[in-house]
């Protein structure tokens, strides 16, 4: 058609092209950075040849605090409170790596009571988390009930968090050398009458309702498949590098604190699908509902914290009655410990995945350098190549598949 | 006993074998709290990032992170670090990288896809050039963000903030105001080797004999306001 020939207003004379002929334009719809599926702030701009998505750019950030910038002007203890609101679904297992990363520039020896009680803890927060992600994935392909299920069972944990530390999302609760206070001996055994009775009869119901379902497989099974080799590239760490076949679990390759004295599996996928990734996280739950009945089987009596005063600050009640206490919380709530230079890269099973930190410290109370290394991070970095091909319903399996939480993504 | 950090397979050998396969491409090897770091020459980084991932008995196949360190006073002043990991031999061990503002780091998107945002995220905080990343856009910060947070030279507060304004029915950017002075709070022990005079610390700098003693303090006003 001669470009002078423009068409007359008017559908009858819009020239009819042979099949085949049309120009199909592709087709770019942002994702986001406010939808309910996208987890958080996350901004997805999808190329679209219909409703297949060809290309995926995720532009991250939005939530970027400057956590790292913020850490250099703080002592260490001060900077502790930040990897509470990094991952604010597991806080406690952003906390974590950090405290490790401190002990083990320091040397520090941690008393067994302590470690246990991290242990006892890190699990509670992997429940937690998968609470949360396994809901909210089930919500985002269509089912709404298990959701209201699990979030049960996420309140009982946030109830357990506060006992413990007294908040109930950002706990600050394990400290370098330890954690800040002991638990009452009635929280413990209502942790235990909970891992027998409530946990196992909610979360068997609600997971009941989906494993099995066929439109739950259907959206789910042979979606975002990722081989061995891909997961390794891509640097995928904790639920998605299992679900691709590969039995990596820092807790049993590379043990902290207490975790070579328990016993449990590591569940492993056998497709690399979304469907797999959601199995690993169920069964992961049963494994970490195993360690924590262990942790409180085996709980020594003892001290929660180092006893170290030039690190871990005396009681209150030692503080009121003892001078060189006083001078010591004193020391320890102003100027901090001093922690010798030097460089460590400290990582950890977090809930959705390896979470490292990179500390540099130059001899001073405050880090030179603290590099958190997301887990969310090369995971959304995968998209693309994991979307390439799917439909754009697709997008809300795949991305909760990731378990993916801005505020660790963009720090 | 130690500290309860994550125990991974023992260091022995690493070094000497890395040695002996990366040539003259590594400048310096170290361990230290239990870690292994090599410093590797800039121009012949990604050859020796694949011998370290492909030589048998290394096998670091994942590229688990990438960061940036600022030291202003070195010559060349920013160090990557790049942390690998072997999976099949339990081992952890870093790679660092000296440059600075205009060198270039060759990037190893090639070896590994995974590089690709954590090199953005270096070049996004403290300007790293990377050779060779097919998308070397910024990250983390706002769209159309200017400077490098993370240099040390970047002021905690930075220098726009960002507010709505009614008048213009949009978010505007300005200049940072502060409502009270950025405090920094330094607790480094004047006895233990600070470099500074304190404020008022005139015996600091030896005095001469016979100088004049400091003014003494002014007298603080009376409790009841001066009444009577």
């Amino acid at each position: 058609m001669a470009a002078s020939e423009a068409p007359v207003a008017g559908l009858d004379q819009a020239p009819a092209a042979p099949a085949g002929e049309t120009e199909i334009q592709n087709y770019t719809i942002n994702f986001g950075p406010q939808h309910p599926a996208a987890h958080g702030v996350l901004r997805l701009v999808l190329e679209l040849d219909g409703e297949i998505v060809e290309r995926v750019d995720p532009h991250v950030g939005l939530l970027h605090r400057g956590t790292e910038k913020l850490i250099e002007y703080k002592t260490y203890l001060q900077a502790l409170p930040y990897f509470d609101r990094l991952d604010y679904c597991s806080p406690l297992g952003m906390e974590h790596s950090y405290v490790l990363a401190i002990e083990k520039l320091l040397g520090l020896e941690v008393p067994l009571r302590g470690q246990y009680l991290r242990v006892l803890f890190a699990e509670l927060t992997r429940i937690c988390n998968h609470m949360l992600n396994l809901g909210s994935h089930i919500m985002d392909v269509g089912a709404m009930t298990p959701n209201l299920w699990l979030f049960e069972i996420r309140e009982d944990c946030m109830n357990f968090f506060e006992r413990a530390s007294g908040a109930r999302m950002h706990a600050a609760w394990f400290r370098p050398g330890g954690v800040h206070q002991d638990v009452p001996l009635k929280l413990l055994t209502d942790i235990a009458d909970w891992l027998d009775n409530r946990l196992p009869r909610l979360f068997e119901d609600a997971i009941s309702l989906v494993a099995d379902n066929r439109i739950f497989k259907q959206r789910n099974v042979d979606i975002a498949v990722v081989s061995k080799e891909d997961a390794l590239a891509w640097g995928f760490s904790g639920p998605m590098i299992r679900a691709s076949g590969i039995p990596w679990d820092i807790r049993k390759a590379q043990p902290y604190d207490v975790y070579d004295r328990m016993e449990f599996d590591v569940p492993v996928g056998t497709r690399g699908d979304c469907y797999d990734r959601f199995m690993v996280r169920v069964e992961e739950v049963r494994q970490s509902a195993r360690i924590m009945k262990q942790c409180l089987a085996q709980l020594p009596e003892g001290p929660v914290a180092s006893l170290d005063r030039k690190v871990v600050p005396p009681k209150r009640g030692e503080m009121k009655q003892s001078m060189e206490a006083l001078i010591h919380h004193f020391k320890l709530y102003t100027e901090g410990f001093h922690v010798p230079a030097g460089s460590v890269y400290v990582a950890t099973e977090s809930p959705k995945g390896e979470f490292g930190v990179y500390l540099v410290a130059d001899g001073t109370n405050k880090p030179y350098r603290c590099k958190i290394r997301p887990t969310a991070f090369s995971h959304l970095q995968a998209m693309d190549f994991m979307m390439k091909g799917h439909m754009l319903a697709d997008t809300t399996a795949i991305l909760s598949a990731i378990d993916v939480v801005f505020g660790e993504c963009d720090r | 006993m130690t500290s309860p950090h994550p125990r991974y397979a023992p260091n022995e050998g690493v070094i000497d074998l890395a040695r002996t396969v990366l040539g003259d491409r590594l400048i310096a090897a170290e361990e230290a709290v239990g870690e292994i770091a090599l410093t590797i020459e800039r121009t012949a980084l990604v050859e020796a990032m694949r011998l370290l991932r492909d030589t048998k008995g290394l096998e670091y196949q994942q590229l688990m992170e990438i960061a940036g360190v600022d030291w202003p006073e070195r010559e060349e002043r920013f160090e990557v670090v790049y942390c690998l990991l072997s999976v099949t031999r339990n081992h952890r061990l870093r790679v660092h990288v000296n440059t600075d503002e205009v060198k270039p780091v060759p990037s190893v998107t090639g070896l590994w896809p995974v590089a690709g945002w954590l090199e953005r995220e270096v070049y996004d905080m403290y300007g790293v050039l990377f050779e060779g990343n097919p998308d070397l856009r910024r990250i983390l910060t706002d769209y159309g963000f200017r400077g490098h947070p993370q240099r040390k030279d970047f002021p905690l507060t930075g220098f726009v903030e960002l507010r709505y304004s009614e008048e213009h029915k949009r978010v505007v950017y300005e200049p940072v105001r502060l409502a009270q002075d950025f405090r920094t709070f330094d607790f480094l022990s004047p006895w233990e080797g600070a470099e500074y005079i304190l404020p008022g610390d005139e015996k600091a700098r030896g005095e001469a004999p016979g100088a004049p003693t400091p003014a003494p303090a002014p007298t603080p006003p009376a409790a009841d306001g001066g009444k009577k």
